[in-house]
């Protein structure tokens, strides 16, 4: 590179690195360091370094233990919810329908809408409709305040979740589905297979690359999920639904335990990428080559 | 006798559909109950419509200035994401030497960063910068719309540069010889180029920072600075059990969202789809 090329090369990167590095890798950085680090937040208080105390703390702590229960419980029911309505309402709006294009725009709407007003408007449902309903008809077994019990609140996220995500995954879905080549099918067809047996074998064999993206969408979605977390169950009853995020904000904003906090986000963190980039490598395996 | 089951079908999938929306029906339908009405049948069409509660959620909520605030906030950082990001990424891609493999790479890997890792540190540094450099970055628009900026790269970057990889490179060498300078030959031969992956980057920040909650609520403190989600939190925080109050003020909140989603819904649906297949 001679000296005009490498003053264009910085004139059109330089301003996005100096954003990118100031909002993300420093903070990142600093953040290492905050974690080894007790610290109430408040600047005229000292910063005392702890060594690996926090990380100690954090594993001693059966809040955090329970979070990360809730979370995992949380994440693998949603990667089933969200992932399984969202192949069947790709295969019903791949049909030969007249209304297959109004569905699927009915279906995606949902996706829009940002988690934390999706969780209000469930909010009332599940605390206050469900409760009517469940005077009128006397099926209380099912129509009950879902969001003051335990077991059933953290259902109530996981169906608000699928909500919001499955018309996102049926679109990749669709996607995929529309990628297989017809004169594939029509050849099964031909030789007897069936239904099912065109769906399992061909239609679902094909779909790995869309189904490694959808695994890899809903799992770091559920993983990380606040919004829904904060306006749904705000983390109740009795913290049976406070996820690995919401625990976090709370270790640092509501306790003042800066340290703590930033130590439980680093965990976080190493979690996360170790999840999603095993996800990835696991599924991409085992795609077939048309 | 196929016909009739065609039929069927169709109307199975549309009744289906329908269903599935039913939690914006209750919505909508008990935003304009009496609340003696709401408590009868929330599952009913109202008798009678009353915008009434639209009125009071509209100024309780200020929503005009949240609506202003959030369109200001998210043009604004779309329209900085998909320029500096096409810009770096058009260069990283067509330069090839170890300097922009590393940037590409520290891009792509902070894609795995959660939020939550860098929050703190972040508020804190920019708390640092406001006092000891005296620019303003927390409690403003444009330190919230830097800081998004800064959020969106690394994903645009990904996505343009993939993008970019697939565009022969025979055009931009041609308009080169020529004696065309970098800046004219991106702006006028290869952003054009890149449309369409320019509206996917687009949409796909258009919805992100338009319903973001925790970062504007950690930099935006005035209440006159709020952007829609934060208005709504903040109401919603006041009148949780004045339902249909709230359902109104949820309605209200919805409405700009699907207005958009009419208007852009195929490029949204194309876009998000092929985003999501890079």
């Amino acid at each position: 590179m001679n000296t005009k090329e490498r003053a264009w090369f910085l004139l059109f990167t330089v301003p996005l690195l100096f954003i990118f590095t100031t909002v993300v890798v420093v903070p990142f950085t600093i953040g290492i360091f905050y974690s080894f680090i007790a610290w109430d937040g408040i600047s005229a208080n000292p910063k005392t370094f702890v060594g690996f105390k926090n990380f100690i703390d954090l594993f001693r702590d059966e809040q955090f233990y329970s979070s990360a229960w809730h979370t995992v419980k949380f994440t693998v029911l949603s990667l089933l919810g969200v992932n399984i309505v969202g192949i069947v309402l790709s295969l019903l709006v791949t049909s030969n329908l007249k209304v297959k294009h109004a569905a699927r725009t009915m279906f995606f709407l949902p996706n829009l809408i940002g988690g934390l007003i999706l969780g209000y408007i469930w909010k009332f449902i599940f605390s206050d409709v469900t409760t009517l309903l469940g005077e009128k008809t006397g099926m209380d077994v099912l129509f009950f305040n879902w969001l003051l019990n335990p077991q059933s609140a953290l259902y109530a996220m996981v169906i608000v979740f699928a909500w919001q995500m499955a018309g996102y995954t049926m679109l990749i879905y669709v996607a995929g589905i529309l990628g297989i080549p017809d004169e594939m099918l029509e050849a099964a067809k031909v030789d007897g297979a069936n239904l099912w047996q065109r769906t399992t074998r061909i239609i679902f064999p094909l779909l790995m690359p869309a189904f490694t993206i959808c695994l890899f969408l809903t799992l770091s979605g559920a993983f990380k999920v606040y919004d829904i977390n904060l306006s749904l169950t705000g983390g109740g009853p009795f913290k049976a639904t406070e996820m690995f995020a919401m625990n976090i904000f709370n270790e640092m904003f509501t306790f003042s335990h800066y340290g703590l906090g930033q130590a439980k986000a680093i965990i976080f963190f190493i979690v996360v990428a170790l999840i999603t980039l095993l996800q990835v490598v696991i599924t991409k395996k085992r795609e077939v080559q048309m | 006798m196929v016909k009739a089951r065609v039929y069927i079908f169709e109307v199975f999938l549309f009744i289906l559909a329908l269903v599935f929306l039913s939690p914006i029906y209750i919505m909508v339908v008990n935003s304009f109950k009496s609340r003696a009405e709401l408590y009868e049948n929330p599952l009913a069409l109202p008798t009678s419509f009353s915008f009434e509660y639209y009125i009071q959620a509209f100024e309780k909520m200020n929503f005009l200035s949240g609506f202003v605030n959030s369109l200001y906030v998210t043009v604004a950082s779309v329209v900085l994401t998909v320029i500096l990001a096409s810009m770096t990424a058009w260069m990283l891609a067509r330069t090839d030497n170890k300097w922009s493999k590393t940037i590409y790479l520290v891009f792509v890997a902070t894609m795995l960063i959660p939020f939550q890792t860098i929050m703190m540190p972040l508020m804190q540094s920019m708390n640092w910068v406001q006092t000891h450099l005296n620019i303003p970055m927390m409690n403003t628009h444009e330190g919230l719309i830097y800081m998004n900026v800064g959020f969106n790269a690394s994903m645009a970057v990904f996505l343009y540069h993939g993008f970019i990889k697939t565009i022969p490179v025979a055009l931009e060498e041609a308009a080169e010889l020529e004696g065309c300078n970098k800046f004219r030959l991106f702006w006028s031969i290869v952003f054009p180029m890149l449309k369409t992956i320019t509206v996917t980057i687009a949409i796909i920040n258009i919805m992100g920072v338009w319903n973001d909650f925790l970062l504007p609520s950690l930099v935006l403190t005035d209440k006159s600075l709020r952007t829609i989600p934060l208005s709504m939190f903040y109401f919603f925080g006041e009148f949780t059990i004045v339902w249909n109050l709230a359902m109104a003020g949820l309605t209200l909140t919805i409405i700009p969202v699907v207005i958009f989603y009419m208007f852009a819904q195929k490029y949204m649906i194309k876009g998000i789809t092929a985003g999501a297949l890079k």
